[in-house]
C-alpha cells in the first residue's frame, strides 16, 4: 500500500517537472534560456518519473534496467543539450541580453 | 494502478504535444533541434509507461534503451555537424 502511494506521488511530481519544461520551451525569449529549461527541468521529472516506476516494480531485473536508463538519461541529456548549446555560440547567434557592440571572435 | 498509468500516459501525450509549436515556429534551427531532443526524451518515458499499461515491461524496456541511444546519438551528431569547420567557413563566405 505504502509502495503504491509513493509510486504515485513520485510519478505526478515528475509530470509536473516535465510540464514545467515544456511551457518553459514554448514561453522563454532566448534560445539559450529554452535549453536551460529543456535540459535541467526535463532531467529531473524524468528521474522522478522512473523512479516512481522503480518503486512500483521492486527488486527485479526491469528494475535494474531503469536504474540504467536513469543513470543513462542523466548523463546523456545535459551533453546534447550542452553539445547544441555550444554548436549555437559557434554559428553566431548572441544571447539576448548581450551589449557589447564589438565585432570579437565567438568560437 | 493501471488505470492510473493509463491516465499518467494521456496527461504525458498532451505535454508532448507543447513543444511542437516550438518546432513549427521555432525562429532559428537550433530551436527546432532543441524541441525535437525534448520530444526525444519524453518519449522515454512514455514508452516505459506503456509498457506498464501492456503489462509487458520485460520487452519494452529494451526498446526503450534503444531509442534513449539512438535519440542521444541523433542529437549529438547534428550538434557536431552543425559546429564543424565546413559550416563556419560557409557562414564567413556568405557574410563577409
Amino acid at each position: 500500500m505504502i509502495q503504491s502511494i509513493l509510486s504515485i506521488l513520485f510519478i505526478v511530481l515528475g509530470i509536473a517537472f516535465i510540464l514545467m519544461g515544456s511551457i518553459g520551451i514554448l514561453r522563454l525569449p532566448d534560445f539559450y534560456t529554452r535549453s536551460h529549461a529543456a535540459s535541467k527541468s526535463d532531467t529531473l521529472g524524468i528521474i522522478f518519473v522512473i523512479g516512481g516506476l522503480i518503486v512500483h516494480e521492486g527488486f527485479t531485473q526491469s528494475s535494474l534496467k531503469l536504474l540504467f536508463i536513469i543513470l543513462f538519461i542523466a548523463l546523456a541529456n545535459p551533453i546534447g543539450t550542452h553539445a547544441l548549446a555550444r554548436a549555437a555560440i559557434r554559428k553566431g547567434i548572441k544571447p539576448l541580453l548581450y551589449k557589447r557592440s564589438s565585432e570579437e571572435d565567438n568560437g | 494502478m493501471e488505470h492510473f498509468f493509463l491516465y499518467s500516459a494521456i496527461a504525458l501525450t498532451i505535454i508532448i504535444a507543447i513543444p511542437m509549436v516550438r518546432v513549427v515556429k521555432g525562429p532559428t534551427l537550433f530551436d527546432r533541434i532543441l524541441a525535437t531532443n525534448a520530444i526525444a526524451t519524453k518519449t522515454i518515458v512514455l514508452i516505459c509507461l506503456t509498457g506498464y499499461i501492456y503489462g509487458r515491461i520485460d520487452m519494452f524496456i529494451d526498446i526503450t534503451l534503444a531509442y534513449a541511444i539512438l535519440g542521444f546519438l541523433g542529437s549529438l551528431v547534428i550538434a557536431k555537424y552543425l559546429s564543424s569547420y565546413k559550416m563556419r567557413r560557409k557562414r564567413q563566405r556568405e557574410q563577409p
